[in-house]
């Protein structure tokens, strides 16, 4: 038989036409997320004008017009101001960052004994690493090697003055390596003691109570400045004679101290917010407060605030640029500090190093907020809906 | 019946020996604990005396009526470095409320429109702020105040080619000037008008409530009021004959004269501390708009409220109970955060409090005056944040 009868049956689909433009596509994107109303456009239209506006002269002084490279103020100023640059230039100055790099990094600790910090550096690095990864083994090891040996090394290796190496005194001590060493022990400290101090200010006990709540809020109520004029000026006179802090430590204490109230008062929220039966539970099955603590509530209270307690770091590890201003030289110090020499002055190397610092912070704060957020989705054992 | 049998906890005697006893414990911890810290406290108190003595310094607040001999860049009351130090120090307190003030209004602006903006359906306003947000949270705001000053205003023209902005206002890199007020005779009638219009706008506004309670009719109180504060003052100043003329300043040969000028210091503090906090507001913002459920907004949908009284009269009241506690908290680190200024040299409580205390070495009595301002600040902002809080919060029954 004759198959074909006159009559069509298609025997395959139809491709599928694309959809309107207007439902699809670039333009649909553009008209659902930046044009979907007047006055939408009206928004849109404004911050693009002032991103033309701003953008490229940014882009073109940070990095077209910057001098990149040069060994001396030379090059960051125009003819009129005694440079090489032609007049009317603008631009930054990395030349000076990258003359300057290795003091940002290390202050004014010797030439000659820069091995040392860059080994803590190195050491620190591994140590964190795993720490920070979930999945890396040896957890135990790992957490006594960061908070146990590293701070006997850097103890040993930093300051000097036994197995042969000469004594670096702190003053000499600067730049990134300061901020880093006050924000690790601010830390350190400021978390274990914040969580004694939000244990204690819910202890029964009245004493011990009033104690702890009188100092989170002395400290909570006064600004850090203060805390530091207090440990530079008030502590050597709550001292007996001859008996001498070294500033160093005073800043250290005050910013550790500061740092475990604000922390106490997060902790706090997370002990708040445990229900009363998880207390009891553990009451009921004869644990001590301390191992009711430790295996019960603590472990589901610090999960709890995770994000107050990177915020506490990341505003401590802001707050270690305040020692600048009790003549510290740290990070945003050093950088301060190299303004005033002569061979790199120039009115765009203030603004060059200060944006170079600015990078520098950001970069470890962001990092920080970004990876407690991490944490938080690693740690989220709640049943999800 | 059992429950009459069994006795309270309180009643029973402990079973075991008295020192597995919580109570005898307890108050054992806190004998030690106050023993210790008398002790401590004693040893402090012994050394401060002894070293106190061998330095000279006669403790006590008879220091605050000496004669400063130092100047301070700006100052709000009368000072000159004849002035007693306790003078200076209230130049300094007022100097730190005026930048607080004014810091904390901008800031609010500024987070209030940046935490609206992250939660807008514009993809480019949502990531710009978001931009803002991330920029600003994470740098130090010692870092901003210092790019503001030495960055910013330090290169900007010199007096002689300073740029000129609108309503003859000057900006050069030793500050803004703008034009001085001058209060001629009669002018306290247009002050004593602007109080009266503004009083009556409050009254006005609780008429127009109660009106709509009673009646469902409404009444603008928004343009009555706006006509009645610029209105009423201008007729006033008009009726008394312009008694108030601006100081101009003038462009000069080398330098401006005549106006006032707010200093560098001032303004980038300012600057940095609006900008900084207006990230963490911006966030707070978004929390507690993002914090009213959905339900809420669909229900006013539902019921043929339009999107913009939505916002006005159903969310953003609601928002405003979970954004009041946590902006009273940084409104308290602006202020505290003013203390900045002893870097750059803005004659704030703490610089002027640093000063004295190089000049005396009183130290202790300085750091108790800085403690107890400081307290008391943050004290009265949260006594006043928690009355409006108790205002808006929800009544329930």
């Amino acid at each position: 038989m004759n198959t074909h009868q006159g009559t069509f049956v298609r025997a395959s689909m139809i491709e599928g036409s694309a959809p309107p433009v207007a439902e699809g596509g670039v333009v649909h994107w553009l008209r659902e997320n930046l044009f979907a109303t007047p006055k939408d456009a009206v928004l849109t239209i404004v911050s693009l004008l002032a991103l033309a506006w701003f953008v490229p002269p940014a882009i073109q002084w940070l990095f077209i017009d910057a001098a990149w490279t040069g060994g001396g103020r030379g090059v960051c100023a125009t003819v009129a101001q005694g440079g090489s640059q032609p007049d009317g230039w603008s631009g930054a100055c990395w030349a000076f960052v990258n003359a300057k790099l290795d003091q940002f990094a290390y202050g004014r600790y010797p030439l000659d004994e820069r091995w040392r910090p860059t080994l803590v550096g190195i050491l620190f690095v591994l140590f964190l690493v795993p720490m920070l990864i979930p999945k890396a083994p040896f957890k135990g090891i790992n957490a006594i090697l960061l908070f146990a040996v590293l701070p006997i090394i850097s103890l040993i290796l930093l300051p000097g003055g036994w197995f042969g190496l000469t004594f670096v005194e702190t003053p000499l001590w600067g730049g990134l390596m300061v901020t880093l060493i006050l924000s690790f022990v601010g830390i350190a400290v400021s978390l274990p003691l914040g969580i004694l101090l939000a244990l204690g200010r819910r202890s029964h006990m009245p004493v011990i109570k009033m104690l702890c709540t009188a100092f989170i809020e002395l400290v909570r109520g006064i600004p850090l400045i203060t805390v530091l004029f207090m440990a530079s000026v008030m502590l050597p006179l709550f001292l007996p004679q001859g008996v001498t802090f070294d500033k160093f430590l005073r800043a250290l204490i005050g910013v550790s101290l500061f740092a475990s109230a604000y922390m106490a008062e997060v902790v706090r929220g997370g002990l708040q917010a445990i229900p009363k039966g998880q207390y009891e539970g553990a009451d009921s099955l004869g644990l001590s407060f301390w191992q009711k603590m430790n295996l019960i509530v603590l472990p589901q209270a610090l999960k709890l605030v995770i994000p107050g307690i990177v915020n506490t770091f990341i505003g401590l590890f802001k707050d270690t640029s305040l020692v600048s201003i009790i003549g510290m030289f740290d990070l945003l110090g050093i950088v301060r500090f190299n303004f005033t020499d002569a061979n790199w002055a120039s009115s765009v190397t203030p603004i060059s190093g200060l944006i170079f610092a600015g990078f520098i912070f950001w970069l470890f704060c962001f990092g920080m907020s970004r990876y407690s957020g991490f944490m938080e989705r690693v740690l989220d054992t709640a049943h999800k809906r | 019946m059992a429950i009459g049998v069994t006795t309270t906890p309180e009643k029973s005697k402990p079973s075991g020996s008295i020192i597995n006893d919580p109570q005898v414990r307890g108050i054992f911890y806190q004998v030690i604990t106050v023993v210790l810290l008398g002790a401590f406290v004693y040893w402090v108190a012994d050394n401060t005396i002894e070293n106190l003595k061998r330095a000279n310094i006669a403790s006590g607040y008879g220091f605050l009526n000496g004669r400063a001999g130092f100047d301070v860049g700006q100052s709000l009351i009368a000072y000159t470095s004849d002035s007693t130090y306790q003078r200076a120090l209230v130049v300094g307190l007022l100097n730190t409320l005026l930048v607080a003030v004014c810091g904390i209004f901008t800031a609010t602006i500024i987070g209030f429109a940046v935490g609206i903006g992250r939660l807008s359906h514009n993809w480019l306003i949502a990531k710009l702020s978001l931009a803002y947000v991330e920029i600003f949270r994470n740098i130090p705001p010692l870092l901003v105040i210092f790019f503001w000053y030495s960055g910013v205003l330090a290169i900007l023209p010199q007096p002689r080619e300073s740029a000129a902005l609108p309503f003859n206002m000057f900006l050069n890199n030793r500050g803004l000037a703008f034009p001085k007020p001058i209060f001629g005779d009669g002018s306290l009638y247009t002050v004593l008008a602007l109080v009266l219009a503004i009083v009556a706008s409050f009254l006005l506004a609780r008429y127009a409530r109660k009106k709509q309670e009673a009646t469902g009719q409404r009444f603008p109180v928004l343009w009555s009021s706006v006509g009645l504060i610029i209105g009423l003052p201008l007729l006033v100043f008009l009726a008394t004959g312009s008694p108030i003329t601006f100081d101009v300043p003038v462009a000069g040969k080398f330098n401006l004269t005549g106006g006032s000028v707010i200093g560098p210091e001032f303004l980038s503090l300012f600057l940095a501390l609006s900008f900084y906090t207006a990230a963490f507001i911006a966030e707070i913002v978004r929390a507690g708009i993002r914090g009213v459920s959905k339900g809420q907004t669909e229900a006013a949908h539902a019921l043929g409220v339009r999107p913009g009284l939505t916002t006005r009269l159903v969310v953003v009241p609601q928002a405003l109970r979970i954004i009041i506690p946590p902006l009273t908290s940084q409104y308290l680190n602006l202020t505290k955060n003013s203390s900045l200024a002893v870097a750059i040299g803005y004659a704030d409580l703490v610089a002027v409090g640093g000063t004295i205390l190089n000049q005396t070495g009183q130290s202790i009595e300085i750091v108790t005056i800085w403690i107890i301002v400081y307290l008391s600040l943050s004290l009265t902002t949260s006594l006043f944040m928690n009355w409006f809080n108790a205002r808006m919060a929800l009544v329930e029954r």
